[in-house]
């Protein structure tokens, strides 16, 4: 097969069985790879009403077509799996070289059964798979198992592993590979290490094959100029990484504050990309096949914070930052690169952080509650402290290891937590920025700006420019951005490539690689039938039409200060055009019609 | 006017777009284990160097090799004759810096040759850590960086 490897690899850790089944040609042509091939496996084989940490849960490691030739920035496996964290679909993708390397060993997907009896992990040199003791890992942290286990194998291996805060069952642990990059969202480094599995090291030295190789460069090389002029793909993220965000939110008013009760913060230039790049890079670092390179290698000097390793990205340095109320970019890099180390979600840990300052300035909580720790707006030293303790579980931390829905819940107010379907939602207000609140409410994965980023429309002068404060033409927008995500996602692409490429670019590059044609149009409908499916499963779990909402306090508490000063979020004015162009009935449940067009009409229906 | 590959490792993001790209133009597929440039990584620190044959002179594969397989005889290149190989691999032993490599799966020896003088790793890196220069003018970018960095001393004082 061109593209893909043809293979697919099973797992079953509680016997020990490794086996080998072809990819269903069928399947690779309808979901790609990665996230959609991901969640065509997991619908297939796992009741959705699972406990996702129990043994009948299944890990799914996929790279996509993408992954492992040089289409720009496209390197990317997807993890898929049950969520402890929302009790939904998972899909968390990362980047590096991990899943090009599963590629080239010959493999569209890793799928992980059962458990084992003992910590293990799993080696894999092309053909060659073997489960190991992996005894003498547990406990060690990402940097430290990395190493560890790079000596036990090859030097070169690519190591995908979970850190204690996996092995403890921390509620939104990462996967990571390389060291620094994370499969973060959703705690699938918590399903990883419910089945004792602390780590995945490959080598892969096989061959991807291109069914048209002079078009596919072709398209590659008119795809690499296009992000290479884009003002944000090709100069914003490579210079000043993501955390350029800062100020760009923070001008129009939506920078989220202290746990969402404002959208404006005075000092929020102190820990932006501008800041971080005069005061800690070292240098940018791209994933594989990277163009763009938004990766910040760092190094903080500050005695009281100091370390060596990468970030913060946006997200973190905002959750860890100003949602704690807090402008100290040392200290924001020190938890970020904890997360890293420890492995777990820099967004949830920091707005779990924020949500407990909430409660604790409100005197829900007190401060025999929190370890005698002082929990005010603004801490650096505690949000730093309460990192490293939540992802050793120690304290405080054992508490908020469950992620900020179930931590606000322990002292009777869950309407402090600032999620979306028992996930924290990221960094773009939705009171100021309209479409990507449709976005966080509806998002399978729960709280979530990836997977429908309508930030480039609405704040970052990408076409078609559109007003971040009115809601006219909002769920059409979410939509493609959804559908489009969910392809890209599934081809193995970094959503960042979208900055400079389009529908047809991705589409002429998939038909010159897999031999298979793709127009703008059908892509659009590979994503439009994953994102359909992750919905039918969330439904199978339990989620109704009223889990797609957001947080009373953006309905009802107006943003205080700033440019946005004054505005509410108007999600549920958008939502019943959301679910009609989705073809969706008044319950947001998928008609048969579109399932049937979407060609799902096997799927689940009426089950 | 003979052209060197010159190394940025400075400049390096590590994506291993030489890599695919190399293996690309002499494959016809992407197998980075084939590619005739190797990128190392050092995660911890976050450093890059990419590796490939430097075309030497006076160049311990070409002396070592038996069959004249490994041959220099034009001013710029260390050329490799498949068809003169004996797959004795003491080039791969010879090289001091591990830049010849032999490959099992086409049974040959793994070099740069520059792709006849466009080079696809240096087409393809996005941030210009591989340059194809002139020999003459190939440290002349770093000559110049420590020279500003004079300029900019002597400017303070």
């Amino acid at each position: 097969m061109n593209a893909w490897s043809g293979t697919i690899l099973r797992v079953n850790l509680t016997s020990g069985a490794i086996s080998r089944e072809a990819t269903n040609r069928r399947d690779a042509a309808l979901f790609l790879g990665a996230r959609g091939l991901g969640v065509k496996i997991l619908t297939d084989e796992v009741d959705a009403k699972v406990d996702p940490l129990s043994p009948e849960n299944k890990l799914i490691f996929a790279p996509g077509p993408f992954t492992g030739t040089f289409a720009p920035s496209a390197g990317r496996y997807h993890v898929v799996t049950k969520s402890p964290l929302t009790g939904g679909i998972a899909g968390a993708n990362s980047g590096g070289s991990f899943g090009a390397d599963l590629h080239y060993a010959g493999y569209d997907a890793l799928i992980l059964e059962g458990k084992a009896a003992k910590p293990v992990y799993l080696w894999i040199r092309d053909d060659k798979v073997e489960i190991r003791d992996a005894s003498h890992l547990w406990g060690k942290w990402v940097p430290d198992t990395t190493d560890a286990l790079r000596q036990e194998t090859d030097e070169d291996a690519k190591v995908a592993c979970i850190g204690p805060a996996g092995e403890k069952l921390v509620l939104f642990a990462a996967i990571m590979n390389e060291m620094h990059r994370a499969a973060g969202r959703g705690g699938v480094g918590a399903v990883m290490g419910s089945k004792n599995l602390k780590a995945v090291a490959v080598v892969g030295t096989n061959g991807i094959r291109v069914a048209d190789p002079k078009a596919f460069e072709a398209a590659v090389l008119k795809g690499r100029a296009q992000v290479a002029a884009n003002p944000v793909g090709g100069t914003g993220l490579g210079t000043w990484g993501t955390d350029v965000l800062v100020n760009i939110l923070n001008q129009i008013g939506s920078l989220p504050t202290r746990n969402f009760h404002d959208g404006y913060f005075p000092t929020a230039d102190k820990v932006g990309g501008e800041s971080l790049k005069a005061q800690i890079l070292v240098r940018p670092k791209g994933c594989f096949s990277c163009v763009i390179h938004c990766g910040r290698v760092i190094k903080v000097t500050n005695p009281k914070y100091a370390g060596e390793g990468e970030g913060p990205e946006y997200e973190a340095a905002w959750c860890m930052g100003p949602d704690c109320g807090i402008d100290n970019l040392d200290a924001i890099a020190k938890a970020n690169m904890l997360c890293n180390e420890i492995g777990m979600d820099s967004i949830t840990m920091g707005a779990t952080v924020a949500c407990a300052m909430d409660l604790y300035e409100a005197g829900l909580i007190s401060k025999e509650d929190v370890d005698g720790l002082d929990l005010h707006w603004g801490n650096a030293e505690t949000m730093v402290k309460l990192t490293k303790m939540t992802g050793l579980r120690e304290g405080l931390g054992n508490k908020l290891a469950l992620g900020s829905y179930r931590f606000a819940s322990l002292y009777g107010h869950p309407e402090y937590a600032m999620t979306v379907k028992k996930q924290e939602m990221p960094a773009y207000d939705p009171r100021g920025v309209q479409g990507i609140g449709l976005e966080y409410a509806t998002c399978n994965r729960g709280g979530c700006h990836v997977k429908g980023y309508t930030i480039s429309v609405e704040v970052l002068g990408q076409e078609p420019k559109m007003d971040p404060r009115v809601i006219q033409g909002k769920p059409a927008i979410v939509k493609i951005f959804q559908d489009l995500t969910a392809a890209v996602d599934a081809a193995g692409g970094c959503i960042f490539g979208t900055f400079g490429m389009g529908g047809d670019d991705y589409a002429t590059m998939l038909s010159a690689l897999t031999g298979v044609p793709y127009t703008a149009e059908t892509l659009l409908q590979v994503g439009e039938r994953i994102w359909n499916l992750e919905r039918l499963f969330n439904l199978h779990a339990g989620f109704t039409s009223k889990d797609d909402t957001l947080p009373e306090r953006l309905y009802k508490s107006p943003i205080q200060t700033g440019p946005a000063k004054g505005m509410i979020s108007h999600v549920p004015e958008m939502l019943p055009e959301y679910y009609r162009l989705r073809g969706w009935d008044e319950n947001g449940v998928p008609t048969e019609k579109r399932l049937e067009e979407l060609q799902l009409a096997d799927q689940l229906v009426g089950a | 006017m003979a052209k060197v590959l010159m190394i940025h490792p400075d400049k390096c993001i590590g994506c291993r777009n030489c890599s695919l790209a190399c293996s690309f133009v002499h494959e016809g597929q992407f197998r980075p284990a084939a590619a005739r440039v190797h990128v190392y990584s050092w995660e911890r620190e976050g450093f890059s160097v990419p590796m490939m044959c430097q075309q030497c002179d006076t160049a311990s594969c070409v002396k070592v090799c038996p069959t004249g397989a490994m041959h220099r005889d034009g001013a710029t290149l260390v050329e490799y004759t498949k068809a003169k190989c004996i797959g004795c691999r003491m080039c791969t032993i010879a090289c001091p810096f591990g830049n010849a490599v032999y490959d099992g799966v086409t049974g040959s020896i793994l070099k740069c040759d520059t792709c006849g003088g466009d080079p696809a790793c240096v087409r393809f890196c996005p941030v210009h850590a591989l340059e194809y220069v002139d020999d003459s003018i190939s440290t002349r970018s770093r000559k110049k960086a420590f020279a500003s960095k004079f300029k900019e001393a002597f400017q303070e004082a």
